[in-house]
């Protein structure tokens, strides 16, 4: 019998504010282990938020999270990153002014870049091995977010949060970034929020979408994605739209 | 290739001088003096640059590094001036290391003690920083007075570098050739630390984007604490050899250079060392020349400059490409 565990990520009525902004209100989902869950949902919805919620950055005001059963809720981020979490932001957050081996280095806490992860990084992301000396700011966008997801995991890493991986990127590396989360969910859980139904629909195993900062629809990303209504109530588009 | 561009500023500042001032020997003086202003002025302004930079901290209260690492000197160079009348290297040298490294080791206490008490409390807000740090800046500068007390006190230079060298008809002063070299010391083991090394990765990934160096699991505080405390004792050497230079210390002091080492950090980019480097290079000649030429003109002349530079490259010579 396989063995029964808990989701690795657990939000139970989370509540964030930021300023006099009331922004998550009360949101609850899990995110199963080895799992990939797309977080959608329109502009303003709250799924950056959550993100940063999640990752430490805005402290939740009330509610609970926990990650692989313990409460992280008021842990610093810096050791949320040592529990296994690396966040990936929707501005990539890449070090502009470093190299590409430089930004690698220093997500690689122990020192040195692993070789074999290293290997892996190559094959997923071959520009990086291209560009390895090279200043992260003189990359193209899309090799920019390359960067920004194997410096996520250029270690071992337990959950991935990724803030909108295809924003403002070409379809054809976008292609390229569907082959590489393919690749990336078969051993990692990912957190995702995307816009891009199509992405979405290629690589998510469950969704949860949030509308006015609350969870509003939480299911397989497959049952949406057959449910052309449904997709019309939560997210005012169609399939096809986004196709 | 672009960034090569404001370090040929230097030279066409110094070429252009050089028909205005008329005499090559006085233009040689006058440039050595700029370049020995400049390293001294890098030294006190480097520590600031990196600070603004990695936490988006305003310290006015930069300046009392400055004033408490000359006085620091001062006290040692007073007390054991006894041993500089021999008119030895080794001599003065015995007394000269102590001298800088309290200078250094006091400026870096009072940071320290600045940044625990007076700024983690106010992170992230300007109005507070601004605040905070300009009544530190009064309160401790009112210190001074009690412990060292409100008058000059004049400082006895070593005689290793006192006179002057003589290159052809120009006269060059030691102590000018002695700052420039401390300087261009300082800047390369800066240049070692945040280029060669780990932590100097971490200040210069801090630099750029704070938050995700936290998200990447390192603890920005203790860095910025570490940066603070250094920048800190830099500017207590900056003090301590700009008191030399002036050989004379006053509890004003680091408040009246203030305006130049902002200046710079301005001009050179807020967070960049490098451009920190160019910008007080280019502020020390400046300030000589126009000393010179035009001596009401000498701190409107670095305003100039500045605004010059700005127009050029709003966001100074050398923009650190914040997130």
């Amino acid at each position: 019998m396989p063995e029964l565990r808990g989701p690795l990520l657990d939000l139970r009525g989370v509540n964030t504010h930021i300023g006099q902004y009331h922004i998550l209100q009360g949101v609850d989902f899990v995110v199963p282990e080895k799992q990939l869950v797309m977080l959608l949902g329109r502009n303003g919805a709250g799924k950056t938020t959550c993100l940063r919620t999640i990752m430490g950055l805005w402290k939740a005001s009330s509610g609970k999270v926990f990650f692989d059963g313990k409460e992280i809720t008021r842990t610093a981020t810096p050791d949320l990153a040592r529990l296994g979490i690396a966040y990936v932001p929707e501005n990539m957050g890449i070090f502009a002014g470093l190299t590409v081996r430089e930004n690698l280095m220093l997500a690689a806490r122990g020192g040195d870049p692993d070789d074999t992860r290293l290997e892996r990084i190559f094959r997923l992301f071959p520009a990086m091995k291209k560009f390895w000396h090279s200043h992260a700011g003189n990359l193209s966008g899309g090799q920019k977010q390359m960067l920004a997801i194997s410096r996520a995991i250029v270690e071992p890493r337990r959950l991935l949060l990724i803030d909108e991986p295809t924003k403002g990127l070409a379809p054809a590396i976008i292609g390229a970034m569907i082959e590489a989360f393919g690749e990336l969910k078969r051993d990692t859980t990912l957190l995702v929020v995307e816009q891009n139904f199509h992405f979405a629909k290629s690589l998510g195993d469950a969704v949860a979408v949030m509308d006015s900062g609350r969870i509003v629809h939480t299911g397989a990303m497959a049952a949406l994605a057959a449910d052309g209504g449904l997709q019309q109530r939560l997210l005012g588009l169609s399939l096809h739209v986004h196709q | 290739m672009s960034r090569h561009i404001p370090l040929v500023l230097i030279p066409l500042l110094a070429l252009a001088a050089l028909p205005l001032v008329g005499s090559v020997p006085t233009w040689v003086t006058l440039t050595v003096a700029g370049l020995a202003m400049g390293m001294m002025i890098f030294m006190m302004a480097s520590g600031l640059t990196l600070v603004f930079g990695l936490m988006d901290v305003m310290n006015f209260a930069h300046g009392i590094f400055i004033s408490v690492g000359a006085y620091g000197a001062a006290t040692v160079l007073t007390r054991m001036g006894g041993q500089m009348q021999g008119g030895t290297l080794a001599g003065d040298l015995s007394v000269m290391l102590p001298a800088v490294a309290a200078a250094i080791a006091l400026a870096a206490v009072m940071g320290w003690f600045f940044e625990r008490v007076l700024i983690r409390p106010v992170y992230g807000d300007h109005l507070k920083q601004i605040l905070i740090t300009m009544g530190g800046l009064i309160v401790f500068e009112q210190l001074i007075h009690v412990v060292w007390g409100a008058d000059m006190i004049p400082l006895p230079r070593p005689g290793a570098i006192t006179g002057s060298f003589i290159l052809g008809d120009a006269a060059i002063e030691r102590y000018r050739v002695a700052a420039v070299v401390v300087g261009l010391v300082v800047f390369a083991a800066m240049w070692l630390v945040l280029n060669r090394t780990r932590i100097g990765l971490l200040v210069r990934a801090g630099v750029e984007n704070p938050e995700m160096v936290e998200s990447l699991g390192y603890r920005i505080r203790r860095l910025f604490v570490g940066v603070f405390v250094a920048g800190s004792g830099l500017a207590g050497l900056g003090g301590a050899m700009w008191a030399m230079y002036q050989e004379q210390v006053t509890p004003q002091m680091g408040m009246q250079v203030l305006v130049v080492v902002f200046i710079v950090v301005i001009i050179g980019g807020l967070g960049s060392v490098g451009g920190c480097f160019v910008g007080a290079l280019l502020v020390g000649l400046m300030a000589n020349y126009t000393g010179f030429l035009a001596p009401k003109l000498a701190l409107g002349s670095n305003i100039l400059l500045m605004v010059l530079v700005l127009l050029w490259r709003p966001r100074g010579l050398y923009p650190v490409g914040k997130a």
